[in-house]
């Protein structure tokens, strides 16, 4: 495990980023900035890259060739969390996972506990608190996973597909969690296949095509005229 | 065990099947529980357990380390352990004969033909087969946890710790493997041991010494006995298991 | 509060073996042979000796050769087999201090009750095993270093039969026990060599009998050694020579001579002669 640093870890600057596995080119002359306090989406086709740029950002994937500087330095900060599609819960009780993670960065005791159940009760799971979180709904799961994260209190919260296998209404619930975060100061990089999620979160929008970024743009612009023809072109087909 | 020797001279007179011969005899030791065989029982039971604890306290820990630790040569590691698990127990046995004998470097020690000769094979025999069953269930688990606790920065013995307790009902059946071997394993106990009666008399030299004496219905009836305390343990154990999962997921 | 528990139980096993571990009196290790133990001599024996002098006696009963062998990498205190010209080399090499005769008993030759060759007609037991030969009747050996099978090949020697030569599918060598060759007999309907008390207190006797015995030939003659302690420093010198002592003595010669099996008395103390 790398060594992780305690400064600020903004802004990530990625430059000239290529990342092969095996024989498959997976990204290649990616150069973005994430902004502190924004929330910037990375949109894209399928295989288009967007998980693996996202888990570069966050430190799961090393580059194979160029460079990730964050906060101008090249160690990997450690106030930073991450939500994936599938909400990978330890076999205890949702309260536990939380204070878990907090154990991780060394918080411990009753600080601990009292940030679990504030980070839970924001999220609306004071009730099931103390279920075993393998047995809660997708949703509420996901909401879990949240709370874990909101409980770190990160710099940078990254999130891939979070809500691709919920319901409108668990979508929904997300969606305003991810915004209370944001309201607290933590830089949202999120990624979506649903493109009326990112018109309703998105700040800066990273669109890859291919492994390539072909543009970062504002997100009021992207929609309305994207730079890159890609972009376009698949604005266009997901529109029908 | 005075009055099975009544008991059998007597079933022979009528000369039963032997089988049946068994049955009857395997209900009437357990319920007139002859001291000496409970002695011979309470032995059985303290080295399996003693054996299958230490096997579980070395053995998890490797194997959790080999299914989440990157190094070099890891595959052969694993077929390494793989292979361990059918180490002949007679084999085991005899090595470590050799180590406690006095004539070998462990000799000072007096180890041999002790209860404590038979628990250090016996770990030496269930060891690899723990490490190398949850070397196995960990890595699955991995999968799973694997980005997650990389996202969380947990270190390497945190994640250790934190595999083998989410994967700890699969684990209790490794570990019950393990005790299940020890359990009924015959060739290592023998030599380290040599079957001393009233020191390292166990339930399985027992039976190997009946079978030896050709008293047949008396070894197959302490086999029953054996086969229903393992199947007792085991059953307690699952619904402790069931128990554990409703109470605390 | 579940890692307590385990941590508690996983101390009060180790805290058992600790214990009888450390509770365990005066003793010796003796190392003997499988027909001493499988006839049932010594549950009848050792517990008179321990109610005498309290040293309690454990015995790891193997055959002669092996018996000889734990001795020699100075596992055993004390050694009481049944082969004499292995027990004048173990002296010979300085591994044993002194032997003793003890007591003898005899080998029987066990048959099918049917005895195809014929056995019952002989004249003595060379006559025995050379009519077994000749008919190639299955036999079974054990093969093993022990007392018995040293005693059969010096019956094959003594009769005339190179038995390396004459031996074939009819001879079974199992290298086993005198309890286990004995089941492989029964199982074969086979001839074999074994010693009175093992074979009154054997039950899987198929259909199996006594086919000869009688022969002075066949008297066997147990011996008992202390272990060399100048060789073997852990040796228990005290306890084992009070051991061999009590053995000879006129005490331990009568519950020798008064351990029967169905009336019949096995072994035939004997010590102080030259045997």
């Amino acid at each position: 495990m790398a060594e992780t640093s305690r400064g600020a870890g903004l802004p990530i600057v990625v430059q000239d980023l290529e990342v092969v596995r095996g024989a498959t080119m997976l990204l290649r002359g990616v150069n973005l900035e994430v902004e502190p306090g924004k929330r910037t989406f990375v949109l894209g086709a399928n295989g288009a890259g967007k998980s693996t740029l996202l888990r570069v950002l966050h430190g799961l994937v090393p580059p194979t060739r160029g460079r990730v500087r964050w906060g101008g330095a090249q160690l990997l900060p450690g106030n930073q969390a991450m939500v994936f599609q599938r909400p990978a819960l330890l076999r205890r009780s949702g309260l536990a996972n939380v204070v878990y993670a907090l154990a991780c960065i060394g918080v411990r005791g009753n600080i601990a506990r009292e940030r679990a159940r504030t980070a839970l009760h924001a999220v609306g799971l004071d009730a099931v608190a103390r279920r075993p979180a393998r047995v809660l709904s997708g949703g509420e799961q996901q909401r879990l996973a949240l709370a874990r994260a909101w409980a770190l209190a990160p710099e940078v919260l990254f999130l891939d597909e979070p809500t691709a296998s919920l319901d409108p209404g668990a979508t929904h619930e997300v969606e305003s969690i991810v915004r209370k975060i944001h309201a607290q100061g933590t830089t949202i990089v999120m990624t979506t296949h649903n493109l009326a999620q990112a018109r309703r979160l998105a700040d800066d929008v990273v669109f890859l095509h291919a492994g390539m970024a072909t543009e970062q743009t504002p997100a009021h612009r992207f929609f309305i005229s994207p730079q890159s023809s890609e972009a376009a072109a698949f604005l266009e087909t997901e529109r029908t | 065990m005075h009055r099975i020797a009544v008991l059998r001279h007597s079933l022979h007179e009528k000369r039963l099947n032997t089988l049946a011969d068994s049955f009857s005899l395997s209900l009437r030791l357990i319920v007139d529980l002859d001291p000496k065989l409970a002695a011979i029982i309470g032995l059985s039971l303290r080295m399996s357990v003693g054996s299958t604890l230490i096997s579980a306290l070395v053995g998890l820990p490797i194997g959790a380390l080999v299914a989440i630790a990157e190094f070099p040569a890891r595959g052969v590691v694993v077929a390494v352990l793989n292979a361990m698990m059918g180490l002949p127990p007679v084999v085991v046995g005899l090595l470590v004969y050799l180590l406690l004998s006095r004539a070998g470097p462990l000799g000072s020690f007096g180890l041999l033909f002790t209860p404590g000769a038979m628990v250090i094979a016996q770990s030496v025999l269930i060891t690899p087969l723990v490490a190398a069953l949850s070397r196995q269930v960990v890595e699955d688990g991995w999968h799973e946890l694997h980005e997650q606790l990389r996202s969380l920065r947990a270190r390497l013995a945190r994640r250790i710790g934190t595999l083998l307790w989410d994967t700890r009902y699969a684990l209790a059946t490794v570990v019950l493997a393990g005790f299940g071997r020890a359990a009924s394993e015959v060739g290592a106990v023998i030599i380290v041991g040599g079957n001393i009666d009233g020191v390292t008399r166990v339930m399985t030299t027992a039976i190997a010494l009946e079978t030896s004496k050709g008293d047949l219905p008396l070894a197959l009836a302490l086999g029953e006995v054996l086969i229903a305390l393992v199947l007792a343990i085991n059953l307690a154990a699952y619904a402790l298991r069931e128990w554990a999962k409703v109470r605390f997921g | 509060m579940k890692r307590r528990i385990f941590l508690a139980l996983f101390c009060a096993v180790l805290a058992s073996f600790a214990l009888s571990a450390g509770a365990a009196g005066d003793f010796i290790v003796v190392a003997s042979t499988t027909s001493t133990e499988q006839s049932g001599l010594f549950p009848h024996l050792l517990p008179a000796f321990t109610k005498d002098t309290g040293i309690e006696v454990r015995v790891v009963a193997v055959g002669t050769g092996q018996a000889l062998d734990i001795a020699r990498r100075g596992d055993a205190d004390v050694v009481f087999v049944h082969d004499r010209a292995a027990e004048e080399k173990f002296l010979g090499e300085g591994q044993g201090v002194q032997r003793f005769p003890v007591m003898y008993n005899d080998f029987v030759l066990i048959g099918p009750k049917s005895d195809p060759a014929g056995v019952a007609k002989a004249t003595d037991v060379l006559d025995a095993l050379r009519r077994i030969e000749a008919a190639k009747a299955p036999f079974v050996s054990r093969a093993d270093k022990s007392g018995t099978y040293a005693a059969e090949l010096r019956y094959w020697k003594l009769a005339g039969v190179d038995i390396d030569k004459a031996k074939g599918p009819w001879y079974r060598e199992t290298g086993s026990g005198m309890g286990p060759a004995l089941n492989t007999a029964s199982a074969m309907n086979a001839y074999i060599l074994a010693d009175r008390g093992t074979w009154l207190n054997f039950s899987n006797r198929g259909d199996l009998g006594i086919v000869f015995q009688g022969d002075k030939r066949l008297f066997n003659q147990y011996g008992v050694m202390l272990v060399n302690p100048q060789k073997h420093p852990n040796v228990k010198q005290a306890l084992g020579q009070k051991f061999i002592d009590w053995l000879v003595s006129p005490k331990g010669q009568s519950v020798i001579a008064s351990y029967k099996i169905n009336g019949q008395q096995l072994f035939f103390p004997n010590a102080g002669t030259d045997s």
